[in-house]
């Protein structure tokens, strides 16, 4: 009897190629790549300086050079707003892959990326930063955000780890724990700073993308470039791990160094986007679950599509945050977490039919 | 996780073997807590010796300058510290077993959050409320997030399991304390007014509070000791009790309810204070064994002397300045959950 | 494919010893079934077998080669491994699963060959479970989540199968249904069965040979009718039996020794009470 498969398959006669994405993937994939670039457009076009939806995609596509306005138009879309929403789209993208890898592992849909404690450390050390240091140039900000996520997370990593594996649960809990002592840590910063300072502090904590320019841009696309193609990669092996530890095994994958691999990379996505934008929340937590709603759990599809849907997620959020409370602006960290809160409302009464 | 938190405490022997043991056990705490108490009064900004202590406890001098600080600045403080950390202790036993969950407490599950929340939303609004609203506002909040994060970790397969409950204490706790960060970010006074007190503090804790909040927190320990039979019979698992024809869903309620009124007073007093209701039954279930009934009179004496000490830690260690007395009970108790973690949990 | 054995394998967990310095010979192409007590270590033994535990000494021998020297794929090629009670991810279809099962003969590049679809098909129709191909294996019932687990070891068409404990938690017809199952991939395909049995008549039906391990080393090790006593069950298990042939199958099948039967029982001397009384002799008696 044969059986109609719910995937495409894409097989090469000549080369010895061939992969299998789900049916849904393509035509979810359309849809979110449009939904993203109006957003993306839309949210451009808002602001205080006004201008059509159309100078602004004529800017965008640099076909209206001639129009008298241009230098404004240019300076507005180009220097102000580009670079910010599309700091936005690529810490969500970064977010919601490091949350699908994160619930991958743990076998858990309550997983999300800061488990490991990267916000923690990158909280750290950008809140000491911002408190003691004064003359510093706050350029340094990201790269010690940066390293600061990433020492706790191997901290958290190597505590874990006991008589040759760390199996998810202890990675949580003692994610949970270190994450306690840091945040702590952090806290003394916060009591004991000058006052103005540390307003500035809860706003970084709050996870924001207001005034990110290009550079910011350059630095978390070049470091996506290389990342999330390798998670893409190794997709293969979160389904995998999926199914159990041992199934996996039995079936020949090489178990802890898979989970560590896919771990360093949820690791090094998440400091960057923390590292550039501050711990935005519920974004790498809400994006999978709905990613796999709309796919599948097969992680092939699964993975790019998360990244595709976090992207859209957090400039739709900006806008929001932009709109909500104009001419002020809410950062985009709280937004995200208003959003997360009617979705889990969301999960609760549809789990009260199913159980 | 059932059989592991039994696995915990068939593992490690009652060290007080007999329960001929147990009271006499109990009467030692209280009296070594006693002592705390006092050796807390005497520490401070300036040092008060012992003799000055007593004199101004039971031969109170108004003129007295030490007298007085005695008894409008320490003594509030070090009671505050005595009926907090009884109560988060309680607290945490009662959740721990009534969720059969070795790792709850206040702070892990949210609750804490949620009150403090509450608290600040309070602040914000009303400008400085009056006493019996902070406790007010952290008794809602303390219950709403209870009923969220029961209602959240029982979302899929498998119902409520441990696991679950504690991560979703995790999200319930930066969902809210992302809410508590935008209010503080948006209004640079109350933020002021209340970062000292997020960190959870005992520092000018005024009688007047502790009288107001104290009621909630003594019923509270009493409801939890009255109810200890039901709690010891509910550990044992849900499908044991309703055989054994204990009416579990009324226990579990009131047990809920006890913590709220446990932890959202100790939070109104003290602000959110973590860890104690996870360090503190661990250390008692060592010694005393599984039965609640004395878990929970231990855990109250033992909680108030682990915050006591922790006290004179937060005024002592960077002497003349303060610390709060959260952060140092992090220092404490993170370390003790991560060791529990890593060397106790197996798979 | 001629030999899979062990060779002074010591196997632990933490400190405690489980099995120490066993040397086993497992028969290409039998069925084989582990039974004994719980904690004896059957199930330790099965696992050490695979690569799900490694061996605190000693070698597990595949063909010639110690298995932990060979790369986790190519192993996985020749050895499958189905763990006691997997739990699958939500939401994943039947053909999802067994599609898994495929990875140990996939690469970076070939990840959907047409052979893999073929195969894939074939063991969802031998474990009877292409009906439900696309439906979620979490809603399944338990015999049918089982049987779709037994097709994502087949499509990994690997000549020796090992489950740890298949039949438990499964209704009677359940448990069956796998052990024909297995019975028939056995007979007709030629695989290489190994599988911890917690039901002793089960295995003395359906096995080839039996190997009874008790306290960390093998009480008895042969054919069922060879090796399944009176003696070896009182002595691996703890309990006095009767063993008689089973009715359908003539193999061994134990009846275990101790009360109930009341009811039978208690007919039968009313019974006897009712023949005495409408006997001659009582009439006499009475007269």
């Amino acid at each position: 009897m044969a059986v109609k498969p719910t995937w495409i398959t894409v097989r090469s006669r000549r080369l010895p190629f061939s992969f299998r994405l789900d049916r849904r993937v393509l035509p979810v994939a359309l849809l979110l790549t449009a939904f993203t670039l109006t957003a993306l457009v839309v949210s451009i076009n808002y602001g205080q300086y006004n201008m059509s939806l159309l100078d602004v995609v004529q800017t965008l596509l640099g076909t209206n050079t001639a129009h008298p306005d241009y230098r404004n138009f240019a300076l507005v879309v180009h220097t102000f707003r580009l670079p910010r929403i599309l700091v936005a789209f690529l810490v969500g993208a970064a977010l919601a892959a490091a949350g699908t890898i994160m619930q991958g592992i743990t076998r858990n849909p309550l997983a999300d990326p800061y488990l490991l404690g990267v916000s923690g450390g990158a909280s750290l050390v950008a809140v000491a930063v911002i408190v003691w240091l004064d003359d510093v140039p706050l350029s340094i900000l990201p790269f010690a955000a940066f390293a600061g996520g990433l020492i706790e997370a191997f901290a958290i990593y190597l505590l874990a780890w006991r008589a040759g594996s760390s199996t998810p649960i202890r990675l949580i809990l003692i994610g949970i724990g270190l994450s306690s002592v840091v945040a702590a840590l952090t806290t003394i910063m916060l009591l004991f700073g000058n006052i103005n300072d540390v307003q500035q502090a809860y706003i970084w904590l709050t996870g924001s993308v207001y005034g990110r320019t290009w550079e910011h841009v350059r630095a978390l696309g070049g470091w996506l470039l290389v990342f999330m193609p390798l998670a893409f990669v190794l997709a293969r092996g979160l389904n995998m791990l999926n199914l159990g530890d041992e199934p996996a095994k039995g079936l020949g994958m090489r178990v802890e160094r898979g989970r560590g691999v896919l771990l360093l990379i949820s690791v090094a996505l998440t400091a960057a986007a923390v590292a550039v934008s501050g711990t935005i929340g519920f974004v790498g937590l809400v994006a999978p679950h709905i990613t796999r709603r709309l796919v599948g759990p097969s992680h092939e599809g699964l993975l790019p599509i998360s990244a595709l849907f976090g992207g859209a997620l957090v400039v739709t959020a900006d806008l929001i945050g932009r709109v909500v409370v104009a001419p002020s602006e809410l950062p985009v960290g709280i937004v995200t977490a208003m959003i997360g809160a009617p979705y889990f409302a969301f999960l609760l009464i549809r789990s009260r039919n199913h159980a | 996780m059932t059989t592991q938190a039994h696995t915990v405490s068939r593992n490690t022997a009652r060290i007080l073997g007999s329960r001929a043991l147990l009271l006499p056990g109990l009467l030692i705490c209280a009296a070594l807590l006693v002592v705390c108490l006092l050796w807390s009064i005497t520490l401070g900004a300036a040092d008060i010796t012992p003799d000055v202590v007593y004199e101004a406890l039971f031969a109170f001098d108004e003129t007295n300058f030490d007298h007085l600080i005695i008894q409008t600045v320490r003594l509030p403080r070090v009671l505050a510290g005595m009926i907090v950390g009884a109560a988060l202790a309680v607290a945490g036993a009662v959740m721990q077993g009534v969720t059969r969950n070795p790792l709850a407490d206040s702070g892990i599950l949210g609750i804490n959050s949620g009150a403090a929340f509450a608290v600040v939303v309070a602040v914000y609004l009303l400008g400085a409320p009056s006493l019996s609203t902070y406790a007010l506002f952290g008794f809602i909040g303390a219950g709403i997030a209870a009923i969220l994060v029961y209602t959240l970790g029982s979302v899929g397969r498998g119902g409520a399991t441990p696991l679950r409950l504690t991560l979703a204490g995790v999200i319930l706790s930066a969902f809210v304390t992302s809410f508590t960060t935008a209010i503080l970010i948006f209004d640079q006074e109350t933020l002021d007014q209340i970062r000292f007190w997020t960190a959870g503090s005992l520092a000018g804790r005024e009688m007047d509070l502790v009288m107001q909040t104290a009621p909630y927190m003594l019923i509270g320990l009493a409801g939890a000791f009255i109810l200890s039979r039901q709690i010891t019979t509910l550990s044992l698992g849900d499908d044991v009790a309703k055989g054994l024809g204990q009416n579990t869903g009324w226990i579990k309620l009131l047990a809920a309810g006890l913590v709220v009124l446990l932890a959202g007073g100790a939070v109104a007093l003290a602000g959110p204070i973590g860890f104690v209701g996870l360090v503190v039954p661990h250390v008692v279930r060592f010694f005393v064994g599984v039965d609640y009934r004395w878990i929970i009179p231990y855990a109250a004496v033992l909680g108030a002397i682990l915050v006591t000490l922790a006290d004179v830690g937060s005024r002592v260690l960077i002497r003349p300045q303060e610390l709060p007395v959260g952060i140092v009970m992090a220092f404490v108790g993170a370390p003790f959950f991560i060791a529990l973690a890593r060397w106790k949990v197996k798979h | 494919m001629t030999q899979l054995n062990t060779r002074d394998l010591t196997l632990s967990y933490d400190d405690a010893c489980i099995i120490d310095s066993l040397d086993l010979s497992i028969r290409i192409g039998e069925i084989t079934a582990l039974v004994g007590a719980n904690g004896c270590g059957k199930s330790t033994l099965l696992r050490g077998i695979s690569r799900l535990l490694k061996p605190r000494a000693g070698h597990v021998i595949l063909d010639g080669q110690d298995i932990w020297k060979l790369p986790a794929k190519t192993l996985a090629q020749q050895l499958g491994i189905l763990p006691q009670s997997p739990v699958a991810p939500e939401g994943l279809t039947v053909h999802e699963l067994v599609a898994q099962g495929r990875y140990p003969h996939q690469g970076w590049l070939q990840q959907w060959s047409a052979e893999d679809e073929r195969i894939a098909h074939e063991a969802m129709a031998l474990a009877n479970v292409s009906e439900y191909a696309d439906r979620p294996v979490d809603t399944l019932s338990g015999g049918q989540r089982q049987r779709a687990w037994i097709a994502m070891t087949l499509a990994q068409d690997s000549a020796i199968i090992l489950l740890d404990e298949p039949t438990t938690f499964l209704d009677l017809a359940y448990q069956i249904e796998v052990l024909d199952l297995l019975h028939d991939l056995n007979t007709q395909r030629g695989k290489t069965i190994v599988m911890v049995l917690h039901d002793l008549n089960h295995a003395c039906r359906y096995a080839d040979t039996v190997i009874a391990v008790k306290d960390g080393g093998v009480a008895a090790h042969g054919a069922p009718d060879q090796v399944v006593t009176e003696s070896m069950v009182r002595e691996v298990f703890g309990i006095d039996c009767r063993i008689i042939p089973d009715p359908l199958t003539g193999t061994p099948l134990i009846v275990p020794c101790g009360r109930g039967g009341k009811r039978l029982a208690s007919a039968q001397s009313h019974s006897q009470i009712d023949t005495f009384v409408h006997s001659p002799v009582f009439a006499l008696m009475e007269a």
